[in-house]
């Protein structure tokens, strides 16, 4: 079994990395995108935008957790 | 002009990879010599290329769309790690990657582990270039597996990493010694702009939505991604120099 998790760990820590905040932002602003393409709203826009939102908000975040 | 970024990533990403794993290569043969670190790393490359052999066309036979989709938030989210930690380096929140220290750092362990030499193999040599090539190329291999399945075009990535080991392994038999001059940095930013630009474009399109002006669209969201990332990075090292300097951004895992 530990070796089941560490498996998950490593692939999880390789993937994702040390801030999670950057996975489950991009996750969202996919999953909304999702939502609006079957709506009909073409929201190719969306996702672009909030990229560069997660990624300003994970560097403030590691810049004042290292502060 | 996909295929050129995609050659473009590969090679990038590979060489900046190599370049960390050939650091870790010359201070185990240095110290320990070079039968059994030779081995390690022949043994590292092969179980990598099993890797891409063996998962490659697999991911092939996954409809487009899923797979775009799939490897789309896949590459975005790991482009992103690599571009973060670029930006926090070129701004000096997060110290750059020092070649000959990790270089010294090396050879101090390889010179206190003691010697276990058994078939006529040194283990410790073997097991520390084993490691060290395998974990950097895994990061080359998917980013190799996943740009080049969803572009299609899986030998022509494999081309472009294949091409900076070549490289960068002429070049470290030649300087024989860490290539500290490579700009790492630099190499990892445009390697980070180019997952996180690619994981958009195929991520919008997995959604089943259709980008105006088609695959025109990758230039201008690779201007976008540019642009906010060198904007960031400046806006970043601004502030650390109005504000007292703080410690930097700890950590060095990965990208």
């Amino acid at each position: 079994m530990p070796y089941v998790i560490r498996f998950f760990q490593f692939w999880y820590d390789f993937v994702v990395g040390d801030d999670w905040s950057v996975a489950a932002g991009v996750l969202a602003a996919l999953v909304v995108t999702f939502v609006l393409a079957r709506h009909g709203v073409a929201a190719w826009w969306l996702l672009p935008a909030c990229v560069i939102v997660v990624l300003f908000t994970s560097l403030r975040r590691s810049i004042r957790r290292s502060g | 002009m996909g295929s050129i970024f995609l050659i473009m990533a590969a090679f990038l990403a590979s060489a900046v990879e190599m370049v960390e794993a050939l650091t870790i290569v010359l201070a185990v043969g240095v110290t320990r010599g070079w039968r059994s670190t030779a081995i390690g790393t022949l043994t590292a490359t092969v179980a990598l290329a099993a890797c891409v052999a063996v998962v490659g066309p697999a991911l092939v036979r996954v409809p487009i769309d899923a797979l775009r989709l799939v490897v789309g938030v896949l590459l975005l989210v790991f482009g992103l790690q690599w571009l973060r930690k670029a930006i926090l380096r070129a701004s000096g929140h997060k110290a750059l990657h020092d070649e000959d220290a990790v270089f010294r750092h090396e050879l101090e362990g390889a010179r206190r582990a003691g010697t276990a030499v058994r078939a006529g193999m040194d283990w410790y040599a073997f097991t520390v270039a084993f490691k060290g090539v395998f974990l950097e190329g895994l990061e080359v291999a998917f980013i190799v597996l996943t740009f080049g399945s969803a572009q299609g075009n899986l030998p022509l990535a494999a081309a472009g990493a294949a091409a900076a080991i070549v490289l960068v392994g002429v070049a470290g038999v030649l300087v024989h010694r860490p290539l500290s001059r490579v700009p790492e940095n630099s190499l990892k930013f445009m390697v980070g702009v180019l997952l996180t630009t690619f994981g958009i474009f195929w991520s919008v399109e997995g959604t089943g939505i259709a980008w105006p002006g088609s695959d025109a669209a990758i230039l201008g969201v690779l201007g976008l991604v540019v642009l906010s990332s060198c904007g960031l990075t400046m806006y970043l090292r601004y502030e650390r120099k109005r504000v007292p300097a703080p410690a930097l951004v700890a950590g060095d895992r990965g990208s």
